[in-house]
């Protein structure tokens, strides 16, 4: 943080550089990666100066009147807004509860904050209620409060939903994604890239042989059984927007430890595989909403993960790397193939290939 | 669709690397000319697990790389006419011309849309009458021909408000430059499966008699490329010079002779501007006179001031495999993926992009 601040206020290229570069916004700011980052910790950040804030964490975790909670917030301006496995309205319910969930907090109430554009159906504003209403009733959260903004046609791209979300973090439980250490093992919930290529190849109007299907799902409860076991898991995160990859640079970097993946291990549904071949995407860089990514102590990484694979959200969990003392704030892929390389956090938005 | 895992078979790929090590003697460079290749050369890890050897340099492989700053600098003048659709290709939006880009243009208000065909494009025309839709036609002789299609296609349906932007670019005369400039220090091609796939290997046939240098089609899986490299080994090792098609599954040696036809029958060679090249003779495309009303440089006016490149930026050695990105002082520094200086980091495909994204 310290160091932000300093970037922020004294005179160098470095500084002049970015300010220069960000004249406008561009989509990649708000592609998670990299430039997403940069507007966070130089633009956001030190307007705000506060400690809970700059930790970066998926929700800010303090104690008010003895009781720990958390709070988090999160917009959803997914296109399109119905996709197989899922719609905006599930997608904004249960992004919030895993916001809380990976702070190991229990969720229990949350607002809803919705601009639509003039002229949406409201049918369609209706199916995306009682998908909202049923995913609440799953991760077992109230919506409690809620406001309605419509905006003239073409201000807004038909239906946008902030949720927040607040909840408990039970006593003994210290999970943020500073706390990785060396020697800590790395697990994966399931496969990789399933929401972000649904999306893609929906928009694309791409069909292939298995259909694709989000993943959108609340993992509260699967965090609570995965406490149960362990209740000294260290960090708990959701690989979303920039995918496994840049989630897992973000926790390198909070802990300054160094991230050793296994690229055998991965798993990766052969038709994401495919999918992503096709469209010249990464599946490591694919954005996830019913994943999560547990680093634990070693020791009990196996009782952890006979637990995950009892819940359905976790059936395919898997053991898939490792955190090091060395390179730290890096993340590095052993291939398949017996080779060695970085797996850097996303840039800005990942673009399809020309040729 | 089985066929991504059957190519990254770690026992094959195992078996692969201890034939390379066992038949590998003297020192090689060897050339891979698309950036696919390099992209699948870093994100394997295939570099580390070669002999010493054995070197890989890049090529000028990636069209968004190889694309003038002045095609781009046209392009930003096209997109700042308020009456303009750009339609492009993902990277390109981000390459950036003399004094902005095309993504920088379309955050200040221009018209500039990612489509994943030339038929989107068509379709933009069709949805948008009141709108002149210009498709920035870059690439090699792999969407050369689709993009010939789509112009069929306009002719067919009477568009009046369909163009393109040719900065297409041909393989061939490319190679030909290359070697022609007497600097390349390099022992074999890693030949590109998907434009061969149209081209054919004709063009290569000619390199491996005059030059003396082998070359092999490849496939893009690890396993692909791990063969590819032990078939020139073998060669090399022989002291022979053949062309050879390792991506049998999909590449043959006359390639394919209808998409060459339509490709013909819209285009016409002409001279063009490479990045790190310079001007080639007869290396790039651009549309018959039957054509011409779809093309965009006869229909605006895209006089630009001369371009200027960033007199740090070394893209152009790279492109030509006389330096590696990290020997250039802008890289990483200055240069980096979000904010890049040169082509090479813009596109995803480009060596400075792969350099900075894999290497640690």
């Amino acid at each position: 943080m310290l160091l932000h601040f300093h970037l922020f206020t004294d005179n160098s290229s470095l500084c002049k550089e970015f300010f220069m570069a960000l004249d406008k916004i561009l989509l990649d700011h708000g592609s998670g990666g990299r430039a997403s980052h940069e507007l966070i910790e130089t633009v956001f950040v030190p307007r705000f100066q506060n400690p809970l804030l700059s930790d970066l964490n998926d929700s800010a975790v303090f104690e008010l009147n003895g009781a720990r909670l958390a709070f988090t917030t999160d917009s959803y301006v997914v296109d399109p807004i119905f996709f197989p496995g899922g719609d905006i309205g599930s997608l904004a319910v249960c992004g919030t509860v895993n916001d809380l969930a990976m702070r190991g907090a229990r969720p229990y109430f949350m607002s809803v904050g919705f601009i639509i554009e003039e002229g949406f159906a409201l049918q369609d504003l209706e199916q995306i209620l009682l998908s909202m209403g049923k995913a609440a009733e799953e991760a077992g959260i109230q919506i409690v409060t809620g406001d309605t903004k419509v905006v003239p046609k073409g201000a807004a791209d038909k239906i946008f939903i902030n949720t927040s979300g607040v909840g408990l973090v039970p006593v003994g439980i210290n999970i943020a994604g500073q706390n990785a250490q060396p020697g800590d093992a790395v697990l994966i919930s399931g496969t990789v890239g399933d929401h972000g290529l649904t999306i893609l190849s929906k928009r694309e109007g791409l069909s292939f042989d298995s259909p694709l299907k989000s993943d959108a799902a609340p993992l509260n409860h699967l965090v609570e059984e995965m406490l149960q076991t362990s209740p000294h898991i260290h960090v708990l995160r959701d690989p979303t927007r920039g995918g496994l990859a840049t989630t897992l640079n973000e926790i390198a970097r909070q802990s300054q430890v160094g991230i050793e993946l296994w690229e055998e291990a991965i798993p990766v549904q052969e038709t994401v595989l495919a999918a992503a071949e096709l469209l010249g995407l990464d599946p490591y860089y694919i954005a996830n909403e019913g994943k999560l990514i547990a680093i634990l102590p070693a020791d009990q990484a196996e009782a952890v993960l006979r637990t995950m694979k009892r819940n359905p959200y976790g059936q395919n969990t898997a053991l898939i790397g490792e955190v090091k003392a060395d390179h730290p704030g890096k993340v590095v892929l052993k291939t398949a193939i017996g080779g060695r390389r970085l797996m850097d956090m996303l840039a800005g938005e990942q673009l399809p290939r020309i040729c | 669709m089985k066929h991504v895992s059957e190519y990254r078979d770690k026992n094959l790929a195992r078996k692969l690397v201890e034939a390379i090590r066992s038949r590998s003697r003297k020192p090689i460079r060897l050339m891979e000319v698309c950036g696919t290749h390099t992209v699948a050369i870093f994100r394997h890890g295939i570099r580390q697990v070669l002999p010493p050897t054995v070197e890989l340099i890049s090529g000028p492989g990636c069209p968004v790389c190889v694309t003038a700053t002045e095609e781009i600098d046209r392009a930003i003048r096209l997109a700042q006419s308020p009456e303009v659709m750009i339609t492009t290709f993902g990277d390109l939006v981000r390459v950036p011309g003399s004094h902005s880009s095309l993504q920088q243009e379309r955050a200040g208000g221009a018209d500039v849309r990612m489509v994943y065909s030339t038929f989107e494009a068509l379709k933009l025309a069709q949805e948008y009458p009141h709108k002149k839709v210009v498709f920035l036609a870059i690439g090699f002789e792999t969407t050369a021909p689709t993009i010939a299609a789509a112009i069929l296609e306009a002719q067919r349906l009477g568009l009046e408000n369909f163009f393109i932007l040719s900065a297409h670019k041909l393989l061939p005369p490319a190679l030909e430059a290359l070697l022609g400039s007497g600097t390349l220090n390099i022992q074999g091609f890693i030949y590109p499966g998907h434009v061969t796939t149209i081209i054919g290997t004709s063009a290569y046939e000619q390199v491996a008699r005059k030059y003396g240098i082998p070359g092999v089609v490849c496939g893009f899986e690890p396993v692909d490329i791990l063969e590819t490299i032990l078939m020139l080994v073998q060669q090399i090792e022989a002291g022979q010079a053949r062309v050879e098609i390792q991506y049998n599954r999909v590449v043959t040696t006359e390639g394919n002779t209808k998409a060459m036809a339509i490709l013909e029958q819209v285009f016409v060679p002409c001279d063009a501007t490479w990045r790190g090249l310079g001007p080639i003779p007869g290396s790039g495309l651009t549309l018959r006179d039957i054509y011409r009303k779809f093309a965009a440089e006869d229909h605006f006016d895209l006089r630009v001031p001369p371009a200027q490149d960033h007199p740090g930026c070394a893209c152009g050695e790279v492109l030509l495999g006389a330096k590696r990105p990290p020997e250039c002082r802008l890289f990483r520094t200055v240069c980096r993926p979000d904010k890049p200086i040169g082509p090479c980091m813009v596109s995803s495909e480009g060596t400075c992009a792969a350099y900075y994204k894999y290497s640690e």
